[in-house]
């Protein structure tokens, strides 16, 4: 038997096997390799898929706007290591509140390997809306289409391909409650952070003529200064918007860092912000 | 850098600054708008509430029919039977001009030519008669196929067909103990089984991926195409009424690239049950959209990338096989060419199995490209059947196109048994060298290459002896 010969495990590749040896490991969460933001409405259950991917018994609630911190776990799935970041709930991400200035800053300035949008299948429409927000700041998203068995019991049918399809990422089912789907969305969230699967994300395009002339002359501008910006539309919007973060981060050319695309050199800032807020 | 930088943000703020004034106050209401409506849109798409129909949705429906359990294999026979067709009827015409072109005109052209600068009769035979002859030969056999062929199989492809046919044989692999994205490697196997074996790195598990590979040859690829159709047209054709010619030949290559699909079945599933044991893979198959196809576009890559690409190849082999065939055939040794010893030797196994010596030799020649078997064999036949002396004979041997084929072959002591043991051996025969250096390339395994040339080339031979056997005991 030389190292040619075919494998004797021969499961080991498959989704399922991976879901059984999905390694849970709490808050241990030492040399990960992917970072995994985990965003998405309040209550549509994201603290339960947080538990059910790190084994951590975080408390979970049937109501709105539990989690107003972040939390974080560990779990390791195909042989990586994956830190989690469950952030608070919320509808927005446009910052009016200090729990959507948490999840804002750490999507764009913490610049997670994937970001787990976990979207309630029955309320769609309502939750989309952040989704398609997630989508202009970073284009490295999984659709969690949770609560998939209440939709169901509703008697909705919810079409996730042609969802997936609009939304130019993945978009997995799943019914966290009862432990389904979460093997396909570890395999997609692997799929998205190491590359083999490439997000071509919808970007809103239907804002009044006016509005468009002013973003296009912007992100031109913004282009220019920081070649490689993934989301500059997205910071033309908020200037325009007057936020005075996204005007903080140009000053101070933190944005530089993001158009250069090392998590390592924004990672202090990160930090620093949240102990600041968190 | 830095200045520029330090520079530029400023810069950015003041004209978001001055534009704010523009868009006006309401902007954020303005956006929030465009976000819910985009919202609205999208999830109504998606969502069927009670009481409601399922939205339509034309891929849907086109999926509901190519990929139905009733209807998705007929429906795939269908359409390559289509293609198939269209290919063979449509080659003929500017087949027959290339030739008249390349080998009627421009070839005595070339042997006058060098008479009068006075070419010695061994170069002018080396570089006329054997590489101009050979790469003629392949062109104007080869290109008129490949250029309605690839066009056409390209648009499939761009359409989203392929993947549906992927998804019809999931299944069928998976009871084979094989992986499904074989079905991928194996469609990537009807353009190129070397490009089909660097396909099969999608699939993850070691046992999979060389069960794909060791199988990736019965998916018949572009250089055996010409073969398969131009044996079908001129031989099984001619057995039916003129006007069924092009339908039944058609059928008849449809044939023998399912009866490649079945062997690559059956292959997985034997080696799956003894020396590659093991557990089947699960995935996920993404079925993209439909797309209406980019005709002109379509039509451009598929003529370059793959149409001039395999010729180009063809042309790259036959010319210096076409000299080794004129150096075998002009080499005497006693009173026979070296080429007769060879055939002669060859003879009795290639009569036994239902073909002849030339083909086998032909096979020898051409392993490094497929493509060059059939001018090969019309080569060696003209010579050994004593319609010899390239010179003024094969000027009218080689003159209008398949009638000339068949008489060539005939001659050659061809039966219709020799002719469907060649579409056979060639579907079942070692790879090409090509494939099986990029084999050991991506196993880096020996042993495995070995076994990937010998195991089909092993039941090509049984194969066609059987039916060889079967077809003299029925036919007397």
């Amino acid at each position: 038997m030389n190292s040619q010969q075919p494998s004797p495990i021969p499961c080991e590749t498959c989704p399922a096997h991976h879901a059984a040896n999905l390694l849970k490991m709490g808050v241990d969460m030492a040399d990960w390799d992917y970072v995994v933001a985990l965003a998405g409405n309040p209550n549509t259950g994201k603290s339960t898929v947080f538990n059910a991917l790190t084994g951590l018994r975080q408390h979970t609630g049937n109501w709105p706007g539990k989690t107003v911190t972040r939390a974080e776990g560990g779990f390791e799935y195909s042989s990586q290591r994956y830190k989690l970041v469950d952030l608070p709930g919320t509808y927005s991400l446009l910052a009016t509140s200090l729990d959507e200035e948490v999840a804002r800053d750490f999507i764009l300035f913490g610049q997670p390997d994937v970001t787990i949008v976990v979207a309630d299948a029955y309320r769609l429409e309502r939750n989309l809306n952040l989704v398609l927000q997630v989508l202009e700041i970073t284009d490295r998203v999984v659709v969690c289409l949770n609560l998939m068995d209440e939709a169901r019991r509703h008697g909705f049918q919810v079409d996730d391909r042609r969802l997936a399809r609009d939304l130019g990422v993945p978009v997995v089912p799943t019914a966290a409650r009862y432990q389904q789907g979460l093997d396909q969305l570890l395999q997609a969230v692997s799929d998205v952070a190491t590359g083999r699967t490439v997000c071509t994300p919808h970007r809103i395009q239907n804002e009044p003529p006016r509005l468009k002339q002013a973003i296009h002359l912007l992100v031109e501008q913004i282009n220019q200064a920081f070649p490689g910006l993934p989301n500059a539309r997205w910071v033309a919007l908020r200037l325009l918007d007057g936020d005075e973060r996204i005007v903080e981060a140009m000053q101070k050319g933190e944005l530089g860092v993001l158009s250069r695309g090392s998590s390592e050199e924004a990672q202090p800032h990160l930090d620093l912000k949240l102990e600041a807020t968190g | 850098m830095n200045t520029l930088s330090d520079f530029q943000p400023e810069e950015i703020l003041k004209k978001a600054q001055a534009l704010r004034w523009e868009v006006g106050g309401d902007f954020h209401e303005q956006l929030m708008e465009a976000i819910y409506t985009e919202a609205a849109r999208i999830a109504d798409r998606a969502v069927t509430r009670p009481g409601e129909k399922a939205r339509f949705d034309l891929d849907r429906a086109i999926d509901g029919v190519v990929t139905s359990r009733l209807w998705g294999f007929p429906l795939m026979i269908l359409l390559f039977t289509l293609v198939f067709w269209i290919t063979i009827t449509g080659a003929n015409v500017p087949s027959k001009w290339l030739s008249t072109l390349l080998i009627d005109t421009v070839y005595p052209a070339l042997r006058v030519g060098a008479s009068n600068i006075g070419l010695p009769w061994w170069l002018s035979g080396f570089l006329i008669d054997g590489m101009y002859l050979a790469t003629a030969w392949v062109v104007s056999v080869m290109l008129p196929p490949m250029a309605i062929f690839f066009p056409l199989f390209t648009l499939l492809e761009d359409f989203g067909y392929l993947p549906r046919v992927a998804f019809n044989l999931d299944n069928v692999f998976k009871k084979a103990g094989a992986h499904g994205k074989q079905a991928l490697s194996m469609m990537m196997g009807f353009g190129c089984n070397a490009a089909g074996m660097v396909a099969t790195r999608i699939i993850d598990s070691p046992r999979e991926r060389l069960i794909a590979m060791l199988t990736n040859n019965f998916a018949l690829c572009n250089g055996r195409w010409p073969t398969q159709i131009l044996i079908a047209s001129i031989f099984i054709g001619a057995l039916v009424p003129p006007y069924l010619a092009g339908l039944i030949s058609a059928l008849a290559v449809v044939g023998i690239a399912m009866l490649g699909v079945f062997l690559t079945f059956g292959m997985s599933w034997a080696l799956s049950r003894s020396v590659l044991k093991g557990q089947v893979s699960t995935f996920s198959l993404e079925l993209p959209p439909y797309r209406p196809p980019r005709v002109l576009h379509t039509l451009y890559t598929s003529l370059i990338d793959r149409t001039m690409y395999v010729l180009w190849r063809a042309v790259v082999f036959a010319a210096p096989a076409g000299a080794a065939i004129w150096l075998v055939a002009n080499l005497r040794i006693g009173g026979l060419s070296l080429a007769e010893y060879i055939i002669n030797f060859l003879n009795p196994v290639g009569i036994l199995i239902g073909l002849n010596g030339v083909i086998l030799l032909a096979y020898i020649i051409a392993i490094p490209a497929n493509e060059i078997v059939i001018p090969t064999v019309l080569m060696l036949t003209v010579l050994i059947t004593g319609m010899h002396g390239l010179g003024a004979g094969t000027g009218v041997i080689f003159t209008a196109g398949e009638a000339s084929t068949y008489t060539v072959l005939t001659a050659g002591g061809w039966t219709l048994l020799t002719a469907v043991n060649l579409m056979l051996f060639s579907l079942i025969h070692n790879p090409c060298s090509t494939t099986l250096y990029t084999m050991y390339k991506e196993t880096g395994s020996r042993k495995w290459t070995v076994v990937a040339a010998l195991l089909p080339l092993v039941l090509g031979f049984t194969v066609t002896f059987f039916v060889a056997q079967v077809w003299r005991l029925v036919a007397g």
